[in-house]
């Protein structure tokens, strides 16, 4: 494959996904695509199916219809690949507490069947300034360490497709500053990045494209240079406190 | 990476987590020895009557712990959405299964270790006799009920009334498991003139074998929403 492609070439593909829950629509006939080397920001207000759609693409979830395609192969018939190449953060921390940090580390990198494994916990854990902390169990942290553990966790594969749902929770202004040059450098690494947040700005910052979710549909799906942000009613911070 | 090795971290893991926070085993050990103690005491009973209530009472105790002991092993999943946190690792699900399920076997071993040594003592009971039978019947009944155990504890994690969701849908289906091993039990105990106690071994095993296969190959449907 000309390496052109594999930059081009979507490697996570949502086509006309519908998630129901029960009679309530999550999500209705969504299609994107995100490529390796790009950052995108989904946006959209509460209940608009962010979280639905970040889990799905991770696997955690299954289309009511439509598919999901990791490098051109539906994950649900054959996710193993995708699971391998994805890192994900959610509201869950996925933290067992009686386990310490780095056990945390070590029996979820055991499942990826990673080599180095001590050595590449040390790396992540370095990554979010949580090394001090490794041997502290998880119930004993704060909500904001959990969030570190929890990204920490996400990266110890190396994924090439990292999908963040709303991932500044808990975050010192110091950890969100370290967070936010991970993210910048991720695409750079020729990696995928999907993130969601509630802050615009702090998302706009970080992201080339953007993703507007709203009442389950996609109402935008471009660069986010040129993006109508009016027409998408999203009000940006500096202008809040103009009109304030 | 092969099964075996996530099987045996998924294993080692529970047994971490249980050795620091000793909840399982203990109250299901507590709760057994409350179920014979309190039959004991209701049923003045002599040596060949206890030779007939005794395999009853030892199932029913094994039943009640175990539901308590599965609503617990999921319970350290529930937290923090590990059960989830573990399918986002490129392993099939049985493998998690399997791994859930040995520690089930595990804890619910031990509970029925201390509960026959309380049992023989309360009730003036020899298991000698019949030991080597009474160890196969209770390692494929308890097999079997370990099996629905995890698979009904995965599934009632998810529910509201997660406690009560978990006996109301497994003893309906465990009763067959029970049942036969009471009756393989008893006829053990009281040394089967027929000599059939292979027969009863079998029929415990064989259902056993069953639903401990579909319970390994439904497991990766009851992780998904």
């Amino acid at each position: 494959m000309h390496p052109q492609d594999q930059i081009t070439k979507p490697v996570l593909e949502v086509r006309n996904v519908t998630k129901f829950f029960g009679d309530l629509a999550a999500l209705k006939e969504v299609s994107l695509a995100i490529t390796r080397g790009e950052s995108a920001l989904l946006y959209g207000p509460n209940g608009a199916g962010k979280t639905t759609l970040l889990r799905m693409l991770a696997s955690l979830a299954r289309p009511s219809s439509g598919e999901i395609l990791f490098d051109g192969r539906n994950i649900e018939r054959d996710g193993t690949q995708a699971k391998a190449a994805i890192g994900f953060v959610s509201h869950a921390t996925f933290l067992y507490g009686e386990l310490t940090v780095r056990e945390n580390l070590k029996f979820f990198g055991s499942l990826f069947g990673l080599s180095n494994l001590e050595k590449r916990i040390d790396t992540a854990l370095d990554l979010f300034h949580m090394r001090s902390r490794s041997n502290v169990f998880a119930r004993d942290l704060s909500r904001g360490l959990q969030q570190r553990t929890s990204l920490a966790r996400a990266f110890l594969h190396e994924p090439d497709i990292v999908i963040l749902d709303e991932p500044f929770t808990g975050l010192d202004s110091e950890s969100v500053k370290n967070l936010e040059s991970l993210m910048l450098r991720l695409p750079e690494q020729g990696k995928a990045l999907l993130f969601s947040t509630h802050d615009f700005d702090q998302g706009a910052a970080l992201a080339r494209r953007l993703i507007v979710l709203r009442a389950g549909r996609v109402r935008y799906n471009g660069p986010l240079a040129g993006a109508p942000l009016d027409d998408l009613g999203i009000v940006r911070s500096a202008e809040r406190v103009t009109d304030e | 990476m092969s099964s075996l090795k996530i099987i045996w971290n998924v294993f080692a893991k529970d047994l971490r987590v249980e050795w620091r926070n000793r909840e399982t085993l203990a109250s299901m050990c507590v709760f057994g020895l409350l179920i014979v103690f309190l039959f004991n005491f209701a049923f003045e009973t002599a040596h060949e009557e206890n030779l007939r209530l005794l395999p009853a009472i030892l199932w029913v105790a094994i039943a009640f712990a175990g539901v308590l002991g599965f609503n617990r092993s999921f319970a350290s999943e529930r937290e923090n959405a590990c059960l989830e946190g573990m399918t986002l690792a490129p392993v099939d699900p049985s493998m998690i299964f399997v791994g859930k399920m040995l520690a089930n076997l595990f804890f619910l071993g031990i509970a029925e270790v201390v509960m026959g040594f309380a049992a023989a003592l309360w009730f003036n009971v020899s298991f000698l006799p019949a030991l080597g039978e009474l160890i196969l019947i209770a390692f494929f009944g308890t097999l079997g009920y370990a099996a629905l155990g995890t698979i009904f504890g995965a599934i009632a994690a998810n529910t509201r009334m997660r406690e009560v969701m978990l006996t109301v849908l497994q003893f309906p289906i465990a009763f067959w498991i029970l049942m036969l091993s009471i009756d393989a039990t008893g006829n053990a105990m009281r040394g089967d003139p027929n000599g059939d106690w292979l027969g009863g071994v079998a029929r415990v095993a064989g259902i056993s074998l069953v639903f401990l296969v579909a319970s390994f190959l439904l497991f990766e449907y009851v992780l998904e929403e």
